[in-house]
């Protein structure tokens, strides 16, 4: 089960927050100077900390790539909610199937989970797309 | 079930695809009852690179029945009529929730695609490429609806179909058009497009309280249904100096407002070795619009078929001092008081399906469409 303990999160520190925030904004930066792979990738979401991860424990999305990603959650300005950022750990080893979906890009993957906890987080699911044409079920079922 | 599907190189062919399921549980299972052409769609028919896959169903402006409803979805029951946002938003995010559904964070099931090609993620469309949200289109029996409760309205029962049809996308891409420019009663309005969603654009300036209304197009036909239906000044772009016809409308200043509302793949046709040097289209009628507006005034740009184009007058923009905006359609928001203006009857809209297939015809109803549009307003298919 991934725990935020492991790395700059939020575990209560709400009191904190705002001096963390301008730490991990720092941070933040020197690491997009850096370039890929080490990248933050950040997404704001229009939730409070603790919704985002309640009680520290990172919601399904993200726990797939436990151990891979670090993870830091800052306030985000203006009331705009939290600043989730997410980035792929030097030398990770991929969990399971993330390793499968890693393809040469982990920024692109740590990216797209951001954007499920994101989806989570505001409307309680993550979108499904309709099935491709040739993954459907069968055609024509019993008309409704 | 039947559906009008995307094969390859921009063929179209209605044939038996599965029909679709809930997937979520804020999605309903909409049997269509009417499903219309689009100009957006034309670009995914040129035959180039659509990002569409062979077996995908295009279509997104559409309105039916409910006949399956998913555990989370709370305002609609199965037998509802509804007309549904051709958009794809969510209500929760922080755009949706400050009224901007259109620039939804959460309307695609892969939103990394949407920034790839805009810069961030936007809502995403019904029949429309993967990348546009993943959501399969609405020329078919049935269609699946994500987030019905956000993007689903039920219909006044006095409303006919062909008028709460266009509810779903034209109505209220026109009334962004003219809300969006800021229409103030007294103003001179000028629209290029007398399409769909020109012809609503002017009729939402009319409503807003404009003082002149003027359309502009190259088709006689389709400024002759502006004059009739809306009540408004025409232009025949093809034979006269546009700008000069205008400023002799509004007294020399120019309108206070332009929308661009051309619709399709907008600009000069590109030659062969115009794509091999990436040499991108001219946007006419915006560059009309932005040389036309009096100073101070406000362009508004519904059209975003062209991705990108050369030759944006950035001087004139900057020299005149005018706001320039863009923006796709906010159907979450205005649909509700569209619906209610069709029931008054302020808005009339049946007069745009100018012409009905089932949906087996489909086909041909999308050819009649694209090769003869000063006869063809758009298309509407009814699958049973």
């Amino acid at each position: 089960m991934g725990r935020v303990g492991t790395v700059v999160a939020v575990a209560g520190a709400l009191g904190v927050a705002a001096a963390r925030a301008t730490r991990t904004a720092v941070s933040r930066q020197r690491a997009w100077r850096a370039g890929p792979p080490h990248r933050w990738q950040v997404v704001t979401v229009d939730r409070p900390p603790e919704q985002v991860l309640p009680s520290a424990v990172w919601p399904e999305p993200l726990r797939r790539l436990d151990g891979a990603v670090e993870v830091t959650v800052a306030r985000a300005p203006g009331g705009r909610g939290t600043e989730l950022a997410a980035r792929a750990r030097p030398h990770a080893a991929w969990p399971g199937l993330s390793a499968h979906l890693l393809g040469d890009d982990p920024g692109l993957l740590v990216r797209r989970t951001l954007w499920q906890v994101k989806q989570l987080a505001e409307t309680g699911e993550v979108l499904r797309a309709d099935r491709a044409p040739g993954e459907r079920g069968p055609v024509d079922r019993p008309p409704r | 079930m039947r559906a009008l599907c995307w094969t390859s190189g921009g063929e179209l062919a209605v044939g038996q695809v599965p029909d679709p399921e809930l997937r979520n549980d804020h999605d309903v299972i909409v049997r269509v009852r009417r499903s219309a052409t689009c100009g957006a769609d034309l670009p995914l028919l040129t035959g180039r690179a659509s990002g569409l896959a062979a077996g995908d169903v295009l279509g997104h402006e559409f309105l039916g029945d409910v006949v399956e409803v998913g555990g989370g979805v709370r305002r609609h029951r199965v037998g509802d009529r509804v007309v549904v946002c051709a958009s794809v938003a969510c209500g929760a995010c922080w755009y949706c929730r400050r009224g901007l559904p259109s620039c939804c964070d959460n309307g695609s099931t892969d939103p990394t695609a949407n920034e790839a090609e805009w810069g961030h993620p936007v809502a995403g469309c019904f029949g429309q490429p993967r990348a546009a949200g993943g959501f399969a289109g609405s020329h078919a029996e049935y269609v699946r609806v994500p987030y019905a409760d956000v993007g689903a309205f039920p219909v006044p029962e006095s409303v006919a179909d062909d008028r709460a049809l266009f509810a779903s996308d034209a109505a209220p891409a026109g009334w962004l058009g003219a809300e969006g420019g800021e229409v103030r009663p007294g103003d001179v309005v000028a629209v290029w497009g007398a399409g769909a969603v020109g012809q609503l654009a002017a009729r939402a300036a009319w409503l807003l309280g404009a003082e002149r209304v003027v359309v502009v197009d190259r088709h006689p036909a389709r400024l002759l249904m502006a004059r009739q239906h809306v009540g408004v000044e025409t232009i025949d772009r093809r034979d006269t100096d546009v700008a000069a016809q205008l400023r002799e409308f509004s007294g020399g200043r120019g309108p206070d407002v332009c929308v661009e509302a051309v619709g399709g793949p907008a600009g000069e046709h590109l030659s062969l070795a115009d794509r091999f040097t990436g040499r991108a289209p001219v946007p006419e009628a915006v560059r009309e619009a932005v040389y036309a507006c009096r100073k101070g005034g406000n362009v508004f740009v519904l059209n975003g078929g062209t991705r990108h184009v050369n030759a944006f007058p950035t001087g004139a923009v900057v020299h005149k001092g005018l706001t320039v905006r863009g923006g796709r359609q906010h159907g979450q928001r205005h649909i509700p008081m569209l619906l209610d203006r069709m029931a008054r009857d302020e808005l009339r809209t049946e007069h745009l399906a100018t012409h009905h297939f089932p949906l087996d015809r489909a086909v041909e109803g999308y050819a009649l469409f694209r090769d003869r549009p000063e006869e063809c307003l758009r298309a509407v298919f009814t699958p049973r």
